[in-house]
C-alpha cells in the first residue's frame, strides 16, 4: 500500500530522514514513535505526498510519488484519509460543510443521512452547525478524524490525534481508529504517548515504528 | 447551500463556491474598484459615442454644403450676384444654389452680434448656400469660372476647417476608445492584486483544501468565481450610477455646445449594459491569471 525504497528526506542541506525501507500493508495497524522533532509529521508528509522524498523512492497504491502530476496527488489525498495536530479547518464554514469538504472538492453528493451517521459515530451530532473556533480540543480532533474517513479511504494517517485531549478522549479517539482498522482500513498514529499504544495493542495487532537517529526502526515493536 | 442577499439580486452558493472566505478588505475593494471603473466606463463610451456621432453629422453636413460669398461694390453687387448664381446652375455637381435669406443671415449672426443685429445697417456680403450631388463638383473649376464671371465672388467649400474639426471629432472618438482599454486594464491590475492578496492571506485556507484532495483547478475555480462574481455585481452598481448621471446631464440642442450633446440617443442606451458582462470577462481572466500562478507557486 505505502512502500519506501531505501527512501529519505533532507531540507536545507540537512538530512531529516534517511535509509527508510519498509511496506506498511493493506488493513495493518502501525504506531510511529519517536521523540519530538525526530521526524514523525515528516515521516507521514511522505505518506501522503506532502512532501517529496529526496533520496530513494516512495511508492503509493504502487504509484512512485516522484512520478505523479498534481492533479494526481489531489486524487491520491482522497483515498488517504489524515487527521492533523492542529487540525486545519476552514473557519467561516461551519462544522458539517468542514467534514463534508472532502466530498465538495471530489464533485460528490453529499448524503445528509451518512452526514448524521457519521457525526453520530464521532459524538459531533449536537455541533453540525458551529464554526471550529467554538469548538474544544478533542472536539475539533474528533471533527478532524469525521473529516479524514468521509470519503472511505483505505489509509488513515494521524499525527498526534490525542496530543490536545485528555485521557477520556484519547480513548474515545482511540477505539475510533481501532474499528477503523477493523473495517479493513490501514492505520498509522504518530504519537509518543505509550500508554495510548500499549492500550491498542491489548485490542488490535499493531506493529511500532520508531524513528532514532534519522532511521525507522521496525524492530522493538514490543513495549 | 446557502443563500447570501446581495444589494441587487439573490446569489446562491454552493459549499464548493463558499471555501474562500467570504468577507475581508480584498471583497470591498474589488467591488469598490469594478464600481468606479464601471461608472468611469459609461462616461468614456458616451464620450466615444458623442464624438462619433459628432464626427459623422461634420462629415456628412459638411462634406455636401459649400458656400459662396460675394464682396462687390454697391453697385455691383447684384450683377456679380446673378453670374455667380448662373455659373452655379450651369456646374456640374451643384445640386441647389440659393441666396440666403436675411432670416438666415440674421441666424448666423446671431450667435456673435445677438437677436437684435440691424442687418440693413451693416455692410454685408451676399451669401450662396450651395448644395452639392454625391459626385461633387471640381472646386478649382469652379473657382476660375467664377473668378472670370463674378470677380467679387469666393467659393467656401468648408474643407479648410472642416477635416480639423473631423479629425478632432475622429480623434476624441479614439480616446473615448482608448479609455475604455485602459479602464478595463486597471480594472484587471486591481483586480488581479486583489486577488493576489486574498490567495496570500488565504494560504492556510488553500493547505487544507490541498489536503482534503482539492485540485488547483478546483481551488482557482472557487476564487475565480468569487472574484468574478464581485467584479460582476460592483460593475453592475457602476453601470445604473453612470447611467444615470448620463441621463441626467443637460440634452443637446441648437444652440448647445459639444458637451450637452455628450450621451447616448435610442437604441445606443444598450451599449453600457455590456459593461458589467466585459467586467466580469476582465476579472475572470484577471483572477484564472492570478490564482493559476499562485497556486504553482505555493507547492
Amino acid at each position: 500500500m505505502i512502500e519506501f525504497h531505501d527512501a529519505g528526506y533532507g531540507y536545507g542541506g540537512r538530512e531529516l530522514l534517511t535509509e527508510m525501507s519498509l511496506t506498511l500493508a493493506p488493513g495493518s495497524f502501525h504506531f510511529l514513535t519517536g521523540p519530538s522533532g525526530a521526524g514523525k509529521t515528516t515521516f507521514l508528509k511522505l505518506c501522503y505526498r506532502e512532501l517529496q522524498a529526496t533520496a530513494g523512492r516512495v511508492s503509493i497504491f504502487g504509484e512512485d510519488t516522484r512520478q505523479m502530476e498534481r492533479d494526481e496527488v489531489a486524487e491520491l489525498r482522497r483515498r488517504i484519509g489524515v487527521v492533523h495536530q492542529d487540525c486545519q479547518f476552514l473557519d467561516h464554514l461551519s462544522l458539517v460543510e468542514n467534514v463534508a469538504l472532502p466530498l465538495s472538492v471530489s464533485g460528490r453528493d453529499r448524503d445528509d443521512q451518512d452526514l448524521d451517521d457519521l457525526l453520530n459515530w464521532v459524538g459531533l451530532s449536537e455541533q453540525a452547525k458551529a464554526r471550529p473556533p467554538e469548538l474544544s480540543g478533542g472536539e475539533r480532533q474528533r471533527a478532524a478524524l469525521a473529516r479524514a474517513v468521509i470519503m472511505s479511504p483505505e489509509i488513515i494517517l494521524a499525527d498526534e490525534p490525542t496530543g490536545n485531549v485528555d485521557w477520556e478522549m484519547s480513548l474515545r479517539l482511540l477505539q475510533l481508529l481501532i474499528e477503523l482498522n477493523r473495517m479493513g482500513k490501514t492505520v498509522v498514529i504518530a504519537t509518543h504517548d505509550l500508554h495510548l499504544i500499549r492500550q491498542a495493542k491489548a485490542q488490535v495487532q499493531a506493529r511500532v515504528l520508531r524513528i532514532s537517529n534519522r532511521r525507522i526502526q521496525q524492530s522493538g515493536a514490543d513495549l | 447551500m446557502k443563500t447570501i442577499l446581495l444589494p441587487f439580486l439573490n446569489f446562491t452558493e454552493t459549499t464548493s463556491g463558499r471555501v474562500v472566505p467570504p468577507s475581508g478588505f480584498t471583497a470591498q475593494l474589488t467591488v469598490i474598484t469594478a464600481a468606479a471603473m464601471a461608472f468611469l466606463a459609461v462616461f468614456a463610451l458616451a464620450l466615444s459615442m458623442a464624438t462619433g456621432r459628432l464626427a459623422d453629422r461634420w462629415g456628412t453636413e459638411l462634406a455636401r454644403g459649400s458656400t459662396v460669398r460675394i464682396s462687390a461694390p454697391a453697385d455691383q453687387i447684384e450683377a456679380q450676384t446673378a453670374a455667380a448664381l448662373k455659373v452655379l446652375d450651369t456646374t456640374p455637381g451643384v445640386r441647389e444654389a440659393r441666396l440666403l435669406t436675411a432670416e438666415e443671415e440674421t441666424a448666423l449672426l446671431e450667435p456673435w452680434f445677438g437677436p437684435d443685429l440691424p442687418l440693413d445697417t451693416l455692410s454685408l456680403p451676399v451669401l450662396i448656400d450651395v448644395q452639392e450631388t454625391s459626385d461633387g463638383f471640381d472646386a478649382e473649376g469652379l473657382r476660375l469660372r467664377l473668378a472670370g464671371e463674378a470677380p467679387g465672388a469666393v467659393l467656401d467649400d468648408h474643407t479648410r476647417w472642416r477635416r480639423p474639426l473631423v479629425h478632432a471629432a475622429e480623434r476624441l472618438r479614439l480616446l473615448g476608445v482608448v479609455s475604455l482599454l485602459l479602464i478595463a486594464g486597471v480594472t484587471g491590475g486591481m483586480i488581479t492584486l486583489a486577488a493576489n492578496a486574498a490567495l496570500a492571506a488565504t494560504a492556510q485556507v488553500i493547505r487544507t483544501l490541498r489536503l482534503v484532495g482539492a485540485t488547483d483547478r478546483f481551488i482557482a475555480s472557487a476564487f475565480v468565481r468569487r472574484f468574478t462574481f464581485r467584479g460582476f455585481s460592483g460593475a453592475v452598481i457602476g453601470t445604473f450610477f453612470g447611467m444615470i448621471a448620463i441621463a441626467l446631464l443637460p440634452s443637446a440642442d441648437e444652440a448647445g455646445g459639444f458637451l450637452t450633446g455628450l450621451g447616448f440617443s435610442g437604441m445606443q442606451w444598450l451599449w453600457p449594459l455590456l459593461i458589467p458582462a466585459l467586467a466580469a470577462l476582465v476579472a475572470f481572466v484577471a483572477t484564472r491569471v492570478a490564482a493559476t500562478q499562485t497556486l504553482r507557486r505555493l507547492m
